[in-house]
């Protein structure tokens, strides 16, 4: 079940994968794919971790892209772990993502990781706004009406965490989508000056679900 | 520390009977030094001071010539000593470069006392040889000097070691090894750390063919199986064991509980028997108990006797700081946990007190023999049951420590995740041969039954990942060259040698008291329990009572909340299952006519149970069914330890629901399996069918935290995930994510691959302990009786009041709800 919420005038979903939905322009946002992270991890002479992540976040958003019914997707950067990854992909993988792109208004945002040009269908651009809506990879303080991702949020709750979204009337910040990806917690003073008091953490799981966002117990920085 | 040998004022004042009739007097002893080959510079060194070397110290040096040796001496019997001796004897002769000596404890702190102890004799003999000692505290300066310089003893840890041989220049510096000693041999053997040890020396005895290996121990139930682990053709020395402990079972005025755990019940004879010695080590199964027993000891304890409480949770400045005042003699108690099992000298320990029932007989023996050891005297020990049927537990115990039998449950083949490590760090050191590293891995006692496909198989997992749907053909970790595997990227190692080591920690946040300075460290508590806690909630931590303020950055910030009774108590600590020895013994006395030897109480308790029912025996399974309080109950005594028990109340729950019974819950403990729902069992026979069980266990197994937590430890020896330092967790977090991640995709992708059967495996023999459940299936045979009672039995009550209970999330909870949906409708007239 997704959670359905007003940012900005506009109606917005929440899906349990971590990805958000926009269903007047049918456009689905995700962030942080962090494509081929195995790979470049066994590149870099680390371990070698099972180098399946890739077909698993593809199948994600496959099955996001089938039940929205989406035209236009928006990847918020850190799409591919670094330059050298789109490269890497399996074939099989790249296909599978070319099928994916194929007739679909496709928007790949500049990340941190992927900061280099991606030889891959789709426009390339470092922000792009849509309505009163801006998207850019990491959030600005000063902007409003903002969608990010960058951060990995998460946040804990009844024991174990969970990926969340961050949600204020000024900006919303995506969870990681990838399968590999950690997080940061959502008390970790780098979301201070960004989330105003009040601010929401949706959890992905299941159900998405809705808690305030959890804060540092004590506010004197 | 004592000194490690014994003063010959001491064993000739006659303490130890046995031991003073085969300990020299004076004048014989410059006979025996000459028969040894004994320095001269030492034996006059030894002579000046009136000592004399016991039996077995003579037996070490006549047989310093045999390949293995094990030696089993009790605590205090000098036994390091006679591990070094032959080492003296050959080092004072001709002390050649290098290193000589290899010295491995369990502890760190162990090799410390021996660095400081062994440099005594060496230095009041004038002998030219050095003794250094190596573990994660040395600075790096010094272990750099080591590693070009070497001493001509070292001691060190298993871990130390590991990261040595993983250095190219490991040959040169082993190459000259003459021999190596393994302290507490039998609590190494116990664990991974004993799986790595034994490769390690496997790879020793490559670089110096000649190299003689010792094992030293106290406690062994089984000495060939410990010998075989040592090494192929081991001499067994046994020392003579000293005379048997005074241990009682505590008489007290009020009768224990019918169930849980502590034994606060007991606290005013315990402190009656701490004034009436001078020192007495409470020992506790758990942190959690031994925290609750501490805190009510202190409000009890009105002549403020100086107690204090020690555990491996606590700050390293707390326990250092408890262990000082221990060692001046400022304590008359310590209320201790694990944390005191092994090692270090105590001083004047002269009784240990058990609390709870010691679950397994060789713990128990290790634990006695802290009392007293410094004398040829019986360690004197209490054991406190915290409940009524932990009477008889305690019983069995005492029973078994009398007939001198131990347990101790066989380790099976050495675990594949240690080997996988250890090719990874064969490979640090520089190119092998797969053949060669082969036949030395199954050179190695808990490696003999390796097959070569086994072992290509973890090799291929270190070299490839070992993935099934796909490879990573270009960035292999080792590559095949000339025949000759190696690492890729030679600068790997660095990373690998980070990774080394077999001991998983849990992950851990420190506590502090919240104030501007900074504020006092209390101790540590697991990252899991930290996560359950919300703002207010009071627990127990050092003994005191302290309440959650907040998290800030990776610190617990507390208050302390005196007088209030804590929401929750500490953490789980390890729960221990009773051994198979011990619950067979508890059998026996079930079956026995009559109990003289148990308290009244006790006593009659059976005896009603054996009228309304009857009581539990080997040969069979007994089931109770009865129902209570308008809910039907059964009772499984299958006597296979807590975590078979828990293990079972899954599988047939399980089985239960699909029988349409509505079970609602369970409660296991190590004896039995109380189960309630809706409905009564009335076939026994299907919820016991092996098949079906394991069929059960398969698919529960799938998503269960237990196998996640075994993959974890698993997958961070085999080198699949780098453990997560301290530091990196601080910077990048966003970088690291879960294992579970990992085990759910290896799970959906992979399900064949090697590590999850690691993980299986480890799991099966580890938290889920489904051997105990088959072992207790292959006792009863067909032998499973039903009895059908009107009430509950005195036997099943205790049941009734152990906490932990699993809810069973299945119809009986929907066959509730629904008809508390139609009470309501109904109530308000929709229905």
């Amino acid at each position: 079940m997704h959670h359905s919420f007003v940012f900005s005038g506009e109606t917005l979903h929440a899906l349990p994968s971590g990805a958000l939905f926009w269903p007047d322009q049918r456009l689905l946002v995700v962030s942080d794919l962090h494509l081929g992270k195995s790979e470049r991890l066994a590149r870099r002479g680390g371990s070698l971790l099972p180098p399946y992540e890739t077909r698993e976040t593809l199948s994600r958003l496959d099955h996001d892209l089938d039940q929205t019914h989406a035209t236009r997707v928006i990847c918020l950067g850190d799409s591919f772990d670094d330059a050298a990854a789109l490269s890497g992909l399996e074939e099989q993988d790249r296909l599978w993502l070319l099928r994916l792109i194929a007739g679909r208004d496709w928007t790949w945002i500049t990340g941190n990781h992927d900061a280099g040009p991606l030889d891959i269908a789709g426009s390339h651009r470092e922000t792009c706004r849509i309505g009163t809506l801006t998207f850019r990879h990491i959030a600005e303080a000063t902007d409003t009406a903002e969608v990010s991702g960058h951060y990995h949020p998460k946040a804990r709750l009844a024991g174990r965490a969970w990926r969340c979204f961050l949600v204020d009337p000024r900006r919303i910040i995506l969870p990681a989508f990838g399968a590999y990806t950690g997080g940061l917690w959502c008390d970790d003073p780098a979301f201070a000056p960004l989330m105003a008091p009040g601010a929401l953490a949706i959890l992905c799981g299941q159900t998405a679900r809705v808690i305030p966002m959890p804060r540092a117990s004590t506010i004197a920085r | 520390m004592a000194p490690d040998y014994a003063p010959a004022r001491r064993a000739s004042s006659g303490i130890r009977a046995s031991a003073a009739a085969s300990v020299a007097p004076c004048d014989d002893a410059h006979y025996l030094c000459r028969m040894t080959p004994l320095p001269p510079a030492l034996s006059d060194w030894f002579a000046a001071r009136g000592w004399t070397l016991h039996p077995h110290q003579h037996d070490m040096l006549a047989r310093a010539a045999d390949p293995a040796t094990l030696l089993i001496a009790p605590t205090g019997g000098g036994k390091t000593l006679a591990g070094f001796l032959p080492s003296l004897a050959e080092l004072a002769v001709a002390p050649p470069r290098g290193l000589h000596t290899l010295y491995i404890s369990p502890l760190k702190a162990l090799t410390a006392d021996i660095r400081r102890n062994l440099r005594t004799p060496v230095e009041g003999a004038g002998l030219p040889i050095r003794i250094e000692d190596r573990t994660g505290d040395t600075t790096y300066t010094q272990r750099r000097k080591q590693r070009a310089d070497p001493p001509h003893i070292l001691l060190t840890t298993p871990e130390s070691l590991a990261l040595l041989l993983s250095y190219e220049d490991a040959p040169r510096m082993f190459s000259g090894l003459q021999r190596v000693i393994i302290d507490e041999i039998h609590a190494l053997a116990e664990s991974k750390r004993g799986d790595q040890l034994v490769l390690l020396l496997a790879r020793l005895q490559t670089l110096s063919p000649g190299l003689r290996r010792v094992g030293l121990s106290a406690t062994v139930e089984d000495p060939p199986a410990l010998a075989r682990f040592l090494a192929p053709n081991t001499t067994i020395l046994q020392a003579d064991p000293g005379p048997d402990p005074d241990i009682t079972m505590l008489d007290t005025d009020i009768p224990p509980p019918w169930a849980g755990g502590g034994g606060r019940y007991a606290i005013p004879a315990i402190l009656h028997e701490v004034k009436r010695h001078q020192t007495t080590l409470i020992f506790h199964n758990t942190r959690a108990q031994a925290e609750l027993f501490f805190h009510d000891l202190w409000l009890q304890n009105e002549d403020s006797l100086p107690i204090a409480i020690h555990h491996g949770s606590l700050s390293r400045e707390q326990r250092e700081r408890v262990e000082g005042a221990m060692v001046a003699g400022q304590l008359r108690a310590i209320v201790c946990t694990g944390s005191l099992d092994l090692g270090i000298d105590w001083g004047d320990v002269d009784l240990v007190v058990q609390v709870g029932a010691p679950k397994n007989v060789k713990r128990l023996v290790q634990r006695i023999g802290r009392a007293n050891h410094r004398y040829n005297a019986p360690s004197k020990a209490l054991l406190v049951p915290a409940n009524r049927f932990e009477v008889v537990e305690c019983m069995a115990a005492l029973d078994a420590v009398r007939a001198h039998t131990l347990d101790g449950e066989p380790r099976g083949p050495g675990p594949r995740d240690v080997l996988c490590q250890h090719i990874l760090l064969t490979a640090c050191a520089g190119s092998f041969h797969a053949d060669a590293l082969f036949a030395e891995v199954i050179t190695a006692g808990p490696y003999a039954t390796v097959t070569r496909p086994e072992f290509d198989a973890a090799l291929d997992f270190v070299a490839t990942g070992g993935y099934a749907l796909r490879a990573y053909d270009r960035w292999q970790r080792l590559k095949q060259t000339n025949g000759q595997w190696h690492l890729r990227d030679p600068r790997t190692a660095a990373i690998i040698r980070q990774n080394l080591g077999t001991i998983i920690d849990t992950e851990t946040l420190k506590v502090r008291l919240k104030n501007r300075f900074g504020g006092t460290p209390l101790g540590e508590v697991e990252e899991d329990f930290a996560a359950t806690l919300t703002k207010g909630d009071t627990f127990l931590i050092g003994g005191e009572v302290v309440r959650y303020e907040g998290l800030n950055e990776l610190t617990v910030e507390v208050t302390r909340s005196p007088g209030r009774d804590p929401k929750v108590a500490v953490f789980n600590g390890t729960k221990f299952a009773t051994s198979t020895l011990l619950t067979q013994r508890i059998l026996q006395i079930f079956g026995q006519d009559r109990w003289p030897d148990l308290p009244a109480h006790t006593a009659q308790w059976l005896s009603l149970q054996r009228e309304v029912s009857r009581l539990p025996d080997a040969q069979s399974l007994l089931l109770e069914s009865f129902p209570h309080d308008g809910r039907e109950h059964l009772v499984i005594y299958g006597f296979a330890g807590r975590n078979a028990q828990q293990t079972l109340g899954l599988l047939v729950t399980k089985t239960m629901e699909e029988q349409g019974l509505a079970p609602l819950g369970f409660v296991a403990t190590d004896y039995a399996t109380l189960i309630w729902g809706l409905d009564p069992v009335t076939d026994p026979a299907p919820l016991f069918d092996l098949d079906r069980l394991k069929a059960g266990l398969e698919t529960w197994l799938a998503g269960n935290a237990v196998m996640k937590r075994t993959f974890r430890a698993s997958a961070i020896i085999a080198g699949l995930i780098e453990r997560s330092h301290q530091g990196r967790r601080k910077s990048g977090r966003q970088a690291t994510f879960s294992s579970d991640i990992l085990y759910d995709t290896l799970r959906k992708y992979d399900p064949g691959h090697q590590l999850l059967q690691i993980t299986r495996d480890e799991a099966m023999r580890g938290l889920i302990d489904f051997s105990r459940i088959e072992e207790m299936l292959a006792r009863i045979g067909p032998n499973i009786e039903l009895r059908r009672l009107p009430r509950i039995t005195p036997l099943a009550a205790p049941l009734f009041l152990e906490p932990g209970k699993t809810p069973v999330h299945g119809q009986g909870r929907e066959r509730l709800a629904e008809s508390a949906a139609i009470r309501l409708m109904q109530a308000a007239g929709l229905a």
